[in-house]
């Protein structure tokens, strides 16, 4: 192991080295650009034995990952925003053939205005994509989750592709200090993909990515749909087993700080959740009853550990970097559907902040509570008809220059 | 914590130093540290931040810095507004200049000045005066140990570079400090 200062495109990169895939297919985006840089050095120095193809798009970066994984090889590739839309056609193609296929997305706002900061509307276009979808706090995680990615994704149930997180520049961009294991380690934890069934073979010819008509295709996606629900166990094995071998872990697809006697939770993804971690642990010194869940996967949906970690909880805030334009927070409204299929009541906020790369202030999180604690002294309120808000009044726009 | 910004310009290494200094304080003190740049497209020659927070803590705060103890300023035709932000009562400003009297009168806070570019010519042959403002934060402040930020030095430059900029390094922890 060893103890170094690097960014979260760094420690990405550092974890697909050591989970050694056979190909990367990649075209350079900011802020994902120094993931791809970085593994055609590696590539190029010898210290990654993997082909590196230049592609002329991210269209062709997945298709050629596809075939990589076709033939049963490990394939990788990165991406963020626009080059993630431009991916689009072949996201559903890689889940729907069941190619354990990993990618880095650098979290991104999408044009127009036209914006390379950091916001999370990329990923949330493709949440219906068949991706499992894990969003991570710092760099640590970011390298850890490239390792557990490909364990996940290639166990004989999942056979699902996965994208991994990273906030564009406030992750992508920012040092720190990360352990980067050994390859030893990693080859214990990650032994070599071995897929034997739906690849290509000369000895018995198949066809993949295969067509099926009004007879069959419903079969194919409710086995999809019901096998990726059931990755959920497969993750929190894949979590325990890191934590025992690395001596880290990250709790399966959810982490909770003093939820159990908490009156109101905020819900967070990606990396606000450490700058919410400061402000949950300063107004618990101050005796107030506030817990923070940090909502690591968004696909598969964690329902069941939600709902049971928020049960307790009056008041739930879900942070979301995202506008589903005519709506609300995405993430607000999965888990609002949870919290409804759980028979729960709480008041449920909806804090949208931090698009096209504006600052996410520790005063702004505060505020978020404050917020919240208001709405637990009215709690009695809540489910009375004469006195429930619109609902547009429970979508809060944190730090803007406009007036509302 | 203590929390650093830089100021410089696009290719003077403000973002280089704000990665050393948090390079020295984490792998060679054994803290921990967080770096970043002004996030956005680089531009040579525009105005540009670099950020470094040390704690003996993981720091998990992941907003922009609004208060600073140490503001270091590689050049000083960026003196304005933009520097005298966030600035605590006991800040300290250490600024690349031959007359830090004119600055010290618009602030109440300490202000340091380095004739850096100078420094930087004689030892390096080039107007780059990142590594030799650290060391004059380094000999102040002592916010790390003078040791460490060779080694970061030596970690992230070839040899030959790495060396002159040591020797700058030396030179001027020297100086300020006989002068502290």
């Amino acid at each position: 192991m060893a103890r170094r200062f690097v960014s979260g495109n760094d420690a990405v990169a550092e974890g697909v080295r050591l989970a050694r895939p056979h190909v990367i297919s990649a075209y350079p985006i900011t802020p994902q650009t120094i993931v791809v840089e970085r593994l055609s050095e590696f590539v190029e120095d010898g210290s990654l034995q993997s082909i590196y193809m230049h592609v002329e798009s991210e269209h062709s970066a997945l298709a050629a990952a596809m075939g990589v994984s076709s033939v049963g090889a490990r394939a990788f590739t990165a991406t963020s925003s626009q080059g993630l839309l431009y991916m689009a056609e072949n996201l559903p193609y890689a889940s729907g053939a069941r190619m354990p296929i990993v990618m880095m997305n650098a979290n991104r706002a999408l044009a127009t205005p036209w914006n390379i900061y950091g916001d999370q509307m990329d990923s949330m276009f493709m949440l219906n994509s068949g991706w499992i979808q894990v969003y991570v706090e710092d760099a640590q995680e970011a390298l850890d989750m490239m390792i557990q990615a490909y364990k996940i994704a290639e166990d004989p149930k999942v056979l699902t592709p996965f994208m991994v997180n990273l906030d564009g520049f406030v992750l992508t961009h920012t040092y720190e200090v990360v352990d980067i294991p050994t390859q030893e380690e990693v080859d214990a934890f990650l032994p070599p993909i071995n897929l034997s069934e739906n690849i290509m073979s000369m000895e018995a010819p198949k066809s993949l990515c295969i067509t099926a008509g009004n007879n069959y295709n419903m079969e194919f996606k409710i086995k999809q749909n019901e096998e990726m629900i059931e990755s959920i166990s497969v993750i929190e094995q894949v979590d325990a087993a890191f934590e025992k071998q690395f001596g880290r872990g990250y709790n399966g697809l959810l982490e909770t700080v003093d939820c159990e006697d908490a009156d109101v939770i905020l819900v967070t993804t990606g990396s606000i959740t450490g700058t919410a971690r400061m402000v949950q642990k300063t107004l618990r010194a101050e005796g107030k009853k506030v817990g923070l869940l940090k909502l690591r996967y968004l696909r598969p949906f964690p329902t069941k550990a939600l709902t049971e970690a928020l049960k307790n909880a009056k008041v739930v805030g879900v942070v979301d970097k995202n506008i589903s334009f005519g709506y609300e927070g995405t993430i607000f409204t999965n888990v609002n559907s949870a919290l409804m299929q759980e028979g729960a009541s709480q008041k449920v906020d909806n804090f949208i902040c931090g698009l096209g790369g504006r600052d996410v202030t520790k005063e702004n999180i505060h505020e978020m509570y404050e917020k919240m604690l208001v709405h637990l002294e009215t709690s009695a309120d809540v489910n009375d008809a004469n006195v429930a808000s619109k609902p547009q009044d429970r979508i809060h726009y944190m730090n803007v220059r406009c007036a509302l | 914590m203590i929390e650093v910004r830089w100021h410089g310009r696009g290719g003077q290494g403000s973002f280089t130093v704000a990665r050393l200094l948090g390079l020295a304080a984490s792998v060679y003190d054994g803290k921990y540290a967080q770096a970043f740049p002004s996030f956005g497209p680089e531009r040579r020659g525009a105005p540009v931040l670099g950020f470094t927070r040390i704690d003996d803590y993981k720091i998990t705060d992941r907003s922009e810095l609004d208060v600073c103890d140490y503001v270091i300023i590689l050049d000083e035709t960026l003196w304005g507004a933009d520097v005298k932000v966030g600035l605590k009562e006991n800040s300290i400003v250490l600024i690349n200049t031959k007359n830090p009297e004119r600055y010290q009168a618009e602030l109440s806070q300490r202000v340091v000045g380095l004739d850096a570019t100078q420094m930087a010519l004689d030892y390096l042959g080039i107007p780059i005066t990142n590594t030799a403002m650290l060391a004059a934060l380094v000999a102040i402040t002592g916010v790390v140990e003078t040791e460490s930020c060779k080694s970061a030095i030596e970690d992230s430059m070839n040899p030959k570079i790495a060396g002159k900029n040591i020797a700058l390094f030396d030179y001027v922890v020297k100086e300020v400090a006989s002068r502290e």
